[in-house]
């Protein structure tokens, strides 16, 4: 009986903190509106928020203080100092919200980053009114965040650095530009919360040798060289052979060189998935990511081979960046293309 | 987070600025140890060095908290809580570690500021606490702001002030004002600046340079005269030489209230009696004041044999009373013996000339009023002096006074005088209290002050009783009829700038003094009674604090909507280009000779027909034109641009 009489009052307990839960958050949402916004956002009254700080609570409990000191004591200077310490106080909540009102931001385009490196988030901000801004701090949810000043009139590049843990899309989240400016008693925020993300590519692996040949050519890669006219010097990389070293570049103190033929640029190496022994997806791709950025260098013509996806063999920054982005949302569902 | 060295000097200047109108009654060694520490401060962030661990702090701390037990035996009380303040402010000064820190020795400053009211609420006070305001906010706002140059900051923290200002002055007017204290205050809470039980030479012409008011006085119907305002303090029987004090009350049958209609024959017509409510400010002791002689009064108090109302604790927060008041009267017509006894005691062996008067007097008249008339004659004729700064005197006051220098306050004279007729034979003694009283037409009240202090004698004559006598009116009838300012002579020991007479520092000082009692009047005495009459006199009707309070937040939110409007008017304005605006004044002052340019007429083929018909300014108008082409349309102008343009622009003379 008494159990049952438990697990009935426990539900009911769980069904009406449920319903709070519910309304709490309805109204978070008509409050804040969250939405994920592109374009230019201009921070009107609607968006911002404005409480008192920890120190602005002590400040008040300061005042107070004051004020019944000179009620007691009878102190009028005390009455004048206690209300112009006050009504300061209170119109700092004014210069608060001014410091932030009317300011447009838009954000910028964002470079891809390596997972492990920090992803620059760049914000455009605009303050349109002769007012200067100061001290605004865009922060994101996990504490990231970035000071800066905007002059009146003028126009801001602010980068939010965040790191970039894993590969894929990363977003910033929901950010918070917010300000206690002029004397912290008050702190003024606005949500933000932009379309803009950065594309994270596999870390790379710690470097290793390229895959000797690839399975489709047959051939080794040198043996195919020198037959073909000659295109050009490039600088010596570890492992070139001896016979392609521009000797007379050496003799005319130019550096050790090598001599590259055109039948080079119809070298071909498959960076293969199902050629790397049975690792972890994540390892398999930092490995792909490693060679196709040595590949890269070297000026090879690499193709990608995924499960279910193959970049033939090419050899160009667009190649590169493609290969690079299928590398980094491999297996990632969701993704738009 | 590392606080940078400017930030710590700002709040050094700030705890400094704040603590230094302490500095001239603070301990010698507290004032020597915050310097010491501020010092110290001030050294390490020049050098970077470490702060002190916190057991240094902590045995300074506990150490300067010994010292002031040591000092001041407690560590309740105004004092010593003001000193406390201090030294806990400097001492956070050296524990600045982040910027909650910073905060708290800010919030520290702000209430060491209110903490000098105690000592001085005079204009320059106000004035320094608003330099003071000033500083505390620019370091404020250097907290917030980090790294932004002291010019803007200061421009930030006197604007938030200026602002601040007209919302000050609203809440100072319609907060409804509390009669304080809300709670028992420290016994130091009140300079004790009253009048004494005690009377010596120069105890009261010191008073009577306080400003200070002693008590206010309302009188339900008509006022009495103003030389029949004597209220009644202290009564002085014992004379030692050179002090007078009450001396012993042991087994005198005291006279109350309800007897004292008995003992006071109002046989005299005109003697209706008189009304009046007293408002008297907390003074420490335990007497009330009343216009001679007091019937009866609205709480309970003792009236003593002497005509004294007496309290049994010492009135330590402002106190309300009506009373009623016999201004004819006979006091004690039947004296115990023991008493008149007591009022012919003098000392033996000193003032051997008074005494010797005094008994030539005894001889050569019949009447006890005839040696009384005698005395004040005395007085009157031979050359006495009323001054506020007498001369010392020796061993023998009374003969020193009444045959050397001659010159002395009501003091002096009341004291002689008794003297007098105690070694003629008549019984007599020293009355202390305030005479007159100054009037407030607009709350229709009397403000008596410190500066009205007064002693004056009462002889006890058969038939007639205790009557008062006050030889002070015998030698200087103003000080009676109109008040101190009016009996004392310019000459007489007044400083130096009161003396001069170059008519613009008169009028200067004139001019100071009425600001000096406006800013009393209106500042410093804005108590509940002022605000109601001057709500009252604003067209309030029914002044309550419900009404008040309503006024006071309907004045501020408009205040506030028009500083938000003037404030928020700035983010709107849009780009109004400051190029175009200089390049439209060159072309306004090459108008004024005629120059004008035509509305399709672009900058460059204006330039060329304003140097075909000025060839001699051919430079500077294609100079300036060569700027604003740049600043407006090639879209890469530095930051230099366009302080040159406007430098260009206004030195373009023609």
């Amino acid at each position: 009986m008494i159990p049952e009489y438990n697990n009935h009052n426990g539900s009911h307990k769980q069904g009406h903190t449920h319903v709070l839960t519910t309304l709490k958050q309805k109204f978070r949402i008509w409050l804040f509106r969250p939405k994920i916004e592109s374009g230019t956002v201009t921070l009107n009254q609607r968006r911002i928020f404005i409480l008192p700080t920890r120190q602005g609570l002590g400040f008040a409990f300061l005042l107070l203080l004051m004020l019944l000191g000179d009620i007691n004591y009878n102190l009028s200077l005390g009455y004048v100092l206690t209300f112009l310490l006050g009504t300061t106080g209170m119109m700092t909540m004014l210069h608060a919200f001014r410091n932030l009102a009317q300011l447009e931001i838009r954000a910028g385009r964002v470079d891809s980053v390596f997972a492990g490196g920090m992803v620059q988030f760049v914000f455009h901000f605009h303050n349109i009114g002769t007012l200067p801004r100061y001290h605004l701090k865009l922060r994101d949810n996990n504490g990231h965040s970035v000071t800066f000043d905007i002059p009146a009139q003028q126009s801001l590049e602010v980068k939010l650095p965040l790191p970039a843990a894993q590969r894929g899309w990363l977003g910033t989240g929901r950010l918070t530009l917010f300000t206690e400016f002029p004397l912290g008693l008050f702190h003024a925020w606005s949500y933000l919360e932009f379309d803009t993300r950065c594309l994270v590519y596999p870390r790379p692996a710690a470097p290793l040798p390229l895959p000797a040949s690839s399975a489709q050519s047959g051939a080794g890669m040198f043996n195919m060289a020198g037959d073909e006219d000659f295109a050009g010097l490039r600088s010596y990389v570890a492992g070139d052979a001896l016979p392609r070293i521009a000797w007379k570049a050496l003799a005319r103190e130019q550096g050790l060189q090598v001599k590259q033929f055109s039948a080079q640029q119809g070298r071909e190496l498959w960076l293969d998935w199902f050629l790397l022994p049975p690792l972890a997806t994540e390892r398999k791709l930092e490995i792909l990511t490693r060679w196709l950025l040595d590949a890269d260098k070297q000026g090879v013509h690499y193709g990608l081979r995924l499960p279910n996806i193959e970049l033939p063999p090419e050899h160009s920054t667009t190649h590169r960046a493609e290969c690079l982005r299928t590398l980094a949302l491999f297996g990632l569902s969701g993704e738009p293309s | 987070m590392k606080l940078d060295a400017t930030l710590i000097y700002g709040l050094l200047i700030c705890i400094l600025l704040v603590s230094a109108p302490h500095a001239d009654h603070l301990l010698l060694w507290v004032n020597a140890l915050c310097a010491t520490l501020l010092g110290w401060r001030a050294y390490l962030a020049y050098s970077g060095n470490p702060l002190p661990p916190y057991w240094l702090l902590l045995t300074i701390t506990l150490g300067s908290v010994g010292g002031l037990l040591i000092s001041f035996h407690t560590l309740f009380g105004r004092e010593v809580g003001v000193t406390l303040l201090i030294l806990l402010a400097t001492l956070k000064l050296l524990e600045l570690r982040a910027a909650r820190d910073a905060a708290v020795v800010i919030n520290l400053a702000c209430f060491i500021i209110i903490t000098n009211f105690f000592y001085s609420q005079s204009i320059p006070t106000a004035m320094f606490m608003l330099a003071t305001l000033l500083v505390i906010m620019t370091t404020w706002v250097h907290l917030q702001t980090g790294t932004l140059a002291l010019q803007p900051r200061l421009r930030i923290a006197a604007v938030l002030l200026l602002q601040a200002i007209p919302l000050m002055l609203v809440l100072f007017v319609l907060f409804p004002r509390v009669q304080g204290p809300l709670w028992g205050l420290p016994q130091d809470a009140y300079a004790s600046s009253g009048l004494d039980d005690k009377m010596s030479p120069g105890s009261l012409s010191k008073l009577s340079l306080s400003d200070a008011v002693a008590f206010r006085v309302m009188f339900n119907g008509k006022p009495p005269r103003r030389n029949q305002m004597y209220w009644r303090g202290p009564v002085l029987w014992s004379f030692d030489g050179r002090t007078w004090t009450p001396g012993r009350t042991a087994r005198v049958k005291p006279a109350h209230l309800d007897k004292l209609d008995d003992s006071i024959n109002a046989s005299d017509n005109n003697a209706i009696g008189i009304d009046y409510t007293v408002t008297l400010e907390p003074h420490n002791k335990t007497w009330l004041f009343a216009l001679e002689m007091p019937t009866h009064l609205s709480i309970p108090a003792e009236l003593t044999y002497d005509f004294q109302i007496q309290q049994k604790s010492a009135v330590t927060s402002r106190l309300r009373y009506t009373a009623h008041s016999q201004l004819s009267y006979r006091a004690n017509v039947e004296e115990e013996p023991r008493q008149l006894r007591r009022a012919l005691s003098i000392p033996p062996d000193l003032n051997p000339r008074a005494r010797q008067l005094a008994a030539e007097w005894r001889t050569s008249l019949h009447s006890d009023e005839a040696v009384m008339r005698a005395a004040l004659n005395y007085f009157n004729r031979e050359g006495f002096q009323y001054t506020l700064e007498p001369p010392l005197l020796g061993l023998n006051t009374v003969d020193d006074f009444l045959f050397e220098t001659r010159k002395g306050f009501c003091e002096h004279y009341a004291s002689s005088f008794v003297f007098l007729m105690r070694a003629a034979g008549v019984p007599a003694r020293v009355v202390t209290g305030y005479q007159g009283g100054e009037f407030n037409d607009l709350g229709n009240y009397y403000i008596v002050r410190q500066s009205d202090a007064h002693a004056w004698a009462e002889v006890w004559l058969s038939e007639r009783g205790w009557v008062r006598i006050d030889p002070t009116a015998a030698i200087a009838p103003a000080r009676v009829q109109n008040g101190l300012a009016a009996a004392i002579p310019d000459s007489a020991g007044l400083p130096f700038l009161a003396r001069t007479q170059l008519p613009w520092l008169r009028s200067l000082r004139f001019n100071l003094d009425a600001l000096t009692n406006q800013w009393n009047q209106w500042v410093l005495g804005y108590n509940p009674e002022r605000q109601f009459a001057f709500l009252t006199r604003m067209g309030m009707e029914a002044v309550t604090w419900q009404k008040m309070a309503l006024n006071m937040l309907a004045g501020v939110a408009l205040l506030v909507g028009l500083l938000a409007l003037l404030m928020l008017r700035r983010l709107y304005v849009r780009n109004t280009d400051v190029a175009q605006a200089l390049y439209l004044k060159f072309c306004r002052k090459l108008e004024k000779k005629g120059i004008v340019r035509a509305a399709h007429e672009g900058a460059q083929n204006f330039a060329a027909r304003a140097v075909l018909l000025k060839p001699q300014y051919a430079d500077a108008i294609n100079d300036i034109t060569a700027r604003y082409l740049a600043l407006r349309y090639s879209g890469q102008a530095d930051s230099g641009a366009l302080p040159a343009l406007r430098h260009a622009i206004t030195t373009f003379k023609l």
